[in-house]
């Protein structure tokens, strides 16, 4: 079976941006099942992977439903490489240790339950149905993500040194969420999209916060990486995708 | 894992359907905030539960079972405590 070739609109682009973070994020996460510390963090962390799965599969539909060609979720799953893949570059990076899992999945979560707070008033009424559900998902999620990071963080002098590696890894990732391109403009002028400028003060007070607690000095400001949402990716997804992929494209339509 | 530093905790849910909480299981966890996302996650997977309870197994005392003969046998001569025990007269129907 050959790459599909996608025509992004804009819309069409935004959608599949936020699908493919989720759907990458949740690859990421379910590679810990049979590998986490406890058995009670194993199921944790492949539940959160689940509702990831879950966004991105409403997603991928909505972006099918936009683009008219009768093509399906799995289709934008399995039948993209890498360059055609929009996802944040924080959520392709391997998962690493512990730590590294715990201070992405609150960076990540920080920004995208205020996000999806704000999407569920999208002009696109499918978007916001969507928002309503990710909405409850990502709260638990950077609940969960928030109360480890605290115990890692003014834990041990291991948990706190793995974890302060984890936020100067991961820090440099975080720019991206507040990019705004071509793309990004057209969504927002357009109420599809909240713009990420005017979530900034809910992300940091929420990291502000946890910091805090956790006693962990803040990140300073950085450079930041920027190019997955044009399919610049790390060297990583490519090999995430061959591993994503290789069954549906070894065995097309292959069933359960 | 350092049993100090992740204890167990006894979990209890009540179900949608029931009115008290029930003993489903138990979760090791660092702190009680902790045992009450591992619960979660652990035992209310598939939309069972409304509410969770977890206490430390460390703070419950249980019963000897080398006891079961003083404590337990004594109530089988009572057949009178069950309401089996007593014939209702006709005149009262059915209760």
């Amino acid at each position: 079976m050959t790459t599909i070739r996608v025509e992004e609109t804009p819309h069409l682009a935004y959608v599949l941006r936020l699908a493919d973070s989720a759907l990458v994020l949740s690859h990421r996460l379910s590679e810990w099942c049979g590998h986490a510390p406890m058995l009670e963090e194993d199921l944790a962390l492949t539940n959160i992977a689940l509702d990831l799965l879950g966004q991105a599969r409403l997603l991928y539909e909505h972006a099918a439903t936009l683009e008219g060609k009768g093509r399906s979720e799995d289709d934008f799953a399995y039948l993209r490489d890498a360059p055609q893949f929009r996802n944040l570059l924080i959520c392709e990076l391997p998962r690493g240790d512990f730590a590294f899992t715990i201070v992405r999945q609150t960076f990540f979560s920080a920004f995208f339950h205020p996000f999806w707070q704000l999407a569920r008033s999208s002009t696109d009424r499918t978007l916001a149905g969507i928002a309503e559900k990710a909405e409850k998902e990502v709260a638990y999620h950077l609940r969960h993500a928030g109360a480890w990071l605290v115990r890692l963080g003014d834990g041990t002098e291991e948990s706190r040194r793995r974890t302060l590696e984890a936020v100067d890894a991961l820090w440099p990732y975080t720019g991206e969420f507040f990019e705004v391109d071509e793309v990004g403009e057209t969504m927002i002028e357009a109420g599809i999209a909240p713009d990420p400028a005017s979530l900034r003060p809910s992300f940091e007070d929420t990291l502000e916060r946890l910091f805090a607690e956790a006693d962990l000095p803040r990140p300073a400001l950085t450079w930041m990486q920027t190019g997955g949402l044009r399919g610049v990716h790390t060297e990583h997804l490519g090999h995430m995708l061959a591993v994503m992929q290789h069954l549906p494209r070894a065995y097309p339509g292959a069933l359960w | 894992m350092a049993e100090a530093k992740m204890p167990l905790w006894e979990v209890f849910i009540r179900s949608r359907t029931g009115l008290a909480h029930r003993h489903v299981g138990s979760v090791h966890a660092p702190d009680a905030e902790m045992a009450l996302q591992a619960a979660r996650d652990t035992y209310t997977r598939r939309g069972e539960g409304l509410s969770i309870w977890v206490v430390p197994s460390a703070a419950i005392t249980a019963s000897d079972p080398a006891d079961k003969g003083p404590l337990f046998e004594p109530t089988a001569s009572k057949i009178y405590r069950h309401p089996s025990f007593y014939e209702i007269p006709e005149e009262v129907g059915h209760m």
